[in-house]
């Protein structure tokens, strides 16, 4: 029984077309930790503005961001934006739109604290030494945040990558989707099928995420002496 | 209430369906305790197991917290529920909920409670030591209550981490939030009511233990655990 | 003179310790008699406080025998938790446990190691928090106590385990200048009751007043013992004379 099962990840084009779906969900993942970036770097630096509107506007705009669910998000983007301003978003563009906002929310809140946290005699230090301004910033102050930013950033990435499975459930064709619609082919030749097909997903997500998260791991500890 | 035909909000929709969402967040809570609870245990068996290092039972606990901590809580659900049956295992919606859960929780909690224990400082244990506790005395009353303490602020963040897990459930044919506010919409087409008080659930949910998380966190440092 | 099989409380004998390869401790031998008071100085990283973590266990050593009592207690089949109520010691760094008041500190180990009734160790504690000055103190927490105030509490948490020789490693090395006298008091009259002591300290004025003997370490070897007397006026080597240079300004 088990046999018919594992044989359907074989037969034609049903583990490239695993392999595509998976593609579609890192798609939406990179661009939108891509956006979060560039984005999250701008709305940190606004984050240190001692301007008080500035700073409730930002602080409800990460708390709302990090305390929903990111699918009542994407239910919001989805369903909300189309009968409120009558835009037709795929389930892909709120997808990306949606975990921009909360990647740009977390990486500004990281970018936040990272520049308040560098001491200060960093910046004086390096004016001792004769450095512009520029200079300071780029040899001293940038290097150093970097560092401390990079494995954050990486562990949001993963973050995203497995967030993003939930785009199923707003009709993407994404990698469970495309088991879905494998195992539904399949049911009378391969009625096991559900069993190795969601398996291999999930071993495929763990390929995937495994090593950037090792990636940070590893980062963090170089980069900590 | 209409407005030049801009419609704002159908009020009387949302008094007539916010049962619906009690309901369902009913659901949604009492899976979370239940799941939260045995992510606890889990988590703090795992923990101890780590922080002692045993030989094999630390590398096989290792792998699970790895495999668990690179899926998707969605993709495990999957397999319980579609994929178990198929081996002869059947588990009903909750009870894949709740192990879910469990798995996914019991991996961020090992991980709290791991770095809790391995914070408690070399010295403490040595004054253990050196008024004669042998070593199960000294974790039982120097290293565990220091560790449980300086877990408290991780701990509370793990449970809003899980709450919002809890999102998916619907995909395990379960009428929790997400459901409920996806049928509304399909059947009445008040979208904007459904995702109105979709929101003011979760937040009426989630916004009491964020805030408590916060507090306790003040109090701690107070007390001058923790950074 | 004192037969030394009875009076013998403490023998240390020829003991080694590695750490990696280097060697930390050459080749220590010594007795210590009972309420015989002994105060070990010497510059830092002579070996001074790995000494007293040998003698508590707390380090392996890689040869040479301990002897409490008569009885070897490196022989590999020592329960240290026995061994550690016959030894007291107090660290520099006082270490109380920060979840439990200064009362549960001290009654911890007389009740839950050597199953003492509740009634009589806190009747005990409260006499020494008295002794010390501190009994006021005893339902607060450590956060809420002076490092010197820590540090008395401390001598009493390792005291209630009615040790026969107490250990102090350091301990008003990390206190601000004006709490080391009211820790320094209590030890000397610990030692005028008649305690068996091996000191480490830095405190040499201290030293001189409450030491029945000197032992001088450098570099992992004992270079000189002698009376505070001798010592501190007339010492017999170079490198001790060197190190006492160090305390005294032309």
């Amino acid at each position: 029984m088990q046999d018919l099962g594992i044989k359907v990840l074989f037969e034609g084009s049903n583990f490239a077309r695993l392999l595509s779906g998976l593609w579609v969900t890192l798609e939406i993942s990179l661009a939108s930790v891509a956006f979060s970036l560039v984005l999250g770097v701008l709305l940190g630096m606004v984050m240190t503005l001692r301007n008080p509107i500035t700073k409730v506007l930002t602080k409800i705009f990460l708390e709302f961001n990090r305390l929903m669910p990111q699918l009542v998000s994407l239910f919001l983007v989805y369903f909300g934006l189309t009968t409120a301003f009558g835009i037709d978003l795929s389930g892909q563009t709120s997808a990306i739109i949606v975990f921009s906002l909360w990647g740009t929310a977390e990486m500004g809140d990281l970018v936040r604290s990272a520049l308040i946290s560098i001491p200060k005699h960093q910046y004086d230090s390096s004016a001792a030494l004769g450095l512009t301004k520029l200079q300071a910033y780029s040899y001293v102050i940038i290097p150093q945040t970097l560092r401390r930013l990079t494995p954050p950033a990486i562990n949001l990435t993963t973050r995203m990558i497995k967030t993003t499975s939930l785009v199923v459930l707003i009709g993407v064709v994404e990698v469970l989707k495309v088991g879905q619609q494998i195992i539904e082919a399949n049911r009378y030749t391969a009625p096991d099928a559900a069993l190795w097909i969601y398996g291999v997903i999930f071993f495929l997500y763990f390929i995937v995420c495994y090593p950037i998260s090792k990636l940070a791991g590893r980062l963090e500890k170089q980069w900590r002496n | 209430m209409e407005l030049e035909g801009f419609e704002v909000l159908d009020l009387v929709f949302m008094k007539t369906y916010a049962p619906l969402f009690v309901t369902a967040a009913k659901l949604t809570l009492s899976l979370s305790f239940w799941g939260i609870l045995f992510a606890l245990v889990v988590g703090l068996f795992c923990g101890l197991i780590l922080y002692f290092k045993i030989p094999v039972a630390s590398r096989i606990i290792s792998g699970y917290v790895e495999l668990s901590r690179n899926t998707p809580l969605l993709v495990q659900l999957f397999l319980l529920y579609f994929g178990l049956p198929k081996v002869g295992i059947i588990i009903s919606s909750e009870g894949c909920a709740i192990i879910g859960l469990t798995f996914l929780g019991g991996s961020y909690m090992a991980e709290v409670f791991r770095s809790g224990l391995e914070s408690v400082e070399k010295s403490q244990i040595e004054s253990g030591m050196s008024i004669g506790l042998d070593r199960l005395q000294i974790v039982r009353y120097v290293v565990l209550p220091q560790a449980l303490t300086v877990s408290v602020p991780a701990l509370f963040a793990n449970v809003i981490f899980l709450i919002k897990e809890t999102s998916v459930f619907s995909a395990v044919a379960l009428a929790d939030l997400m459901y409920v506010a996806k049928d509304l919409i399909g059947l009445y087409y008040k979208t904007n009511e459904a995702l109105l008080m979709l929101v003011i659930a979760y937040l009426v949910i989630l916004l009491p233990i964020s805030l408590l998380s916060s507090l306790l966190e003040r109090r701690l440092r107070y007390a001058g655990f923790g950074n | 003179m004192t037969t030394k099989n009875e009076n013998t409380l403490l023998e240390i004998e020829h003991l080694q310790k590695k750490y990696e390869d280097a060697e930390v401790l050459k080749d220590i031998s010594f007795k210590v008699d009972i309420g015989e008071v002994t105060v070990v100085i010497g510059p830092s990283g002579s070996g001074k406080s790995t000494l007293l973590r040998c003698i508590n266990g707390l380090e392996d050593i890689q040869s040479g025998r301990i002897i409490l009592d008569g009885k070897s207690i490196t022989d590999g089949k020592t329960k240290w938790s026995l061994v550690r109520q016959k030894i007291g010691m107090v660290f520099q760094s006082y270490d109380l446990f920060p979840n439990m008041t200064v009362l549960e500190n001290v009654l911890l180990g007389p009740t839950k190691v050597q199953k003492r009734t509740r009634q009589e160790a806190t009747a005990s504690a409260e006499q020494k928090l008295l002794r010390v000055g501190l009994l006021e103190k005893r339902d607060a927490y450590p956060r809420q106590l002076s490092g010197g105030q820590k540090q008395r509490v401390a001598i009493v948490r390792a005291l209630m385990m009615e040790p026969e020789v107490m250990l102090f490693d350091e301990v008003t090395a990390a206190l601000d200048p004006e709490m080391v006298r009211e820790v320094l008091d209590v030890i000397l009259e610990l030692a005028r009751g008649g305690m068996t002591m091996v000191i480490v300290t830095h405190e040499m004025q201290f030293a001189q007043a409450i030491a029945d003997r000197i032992i001088f370490i450098d570099g992992g070897e004992i270079i000189e013992t002698g009376s505070p007397e001798e010592f501190f006026t007339q010492p017999k080597t170079e490198r001790a004379q060197k190190f006492l240079n160090m305390f005294t300004f032309e």
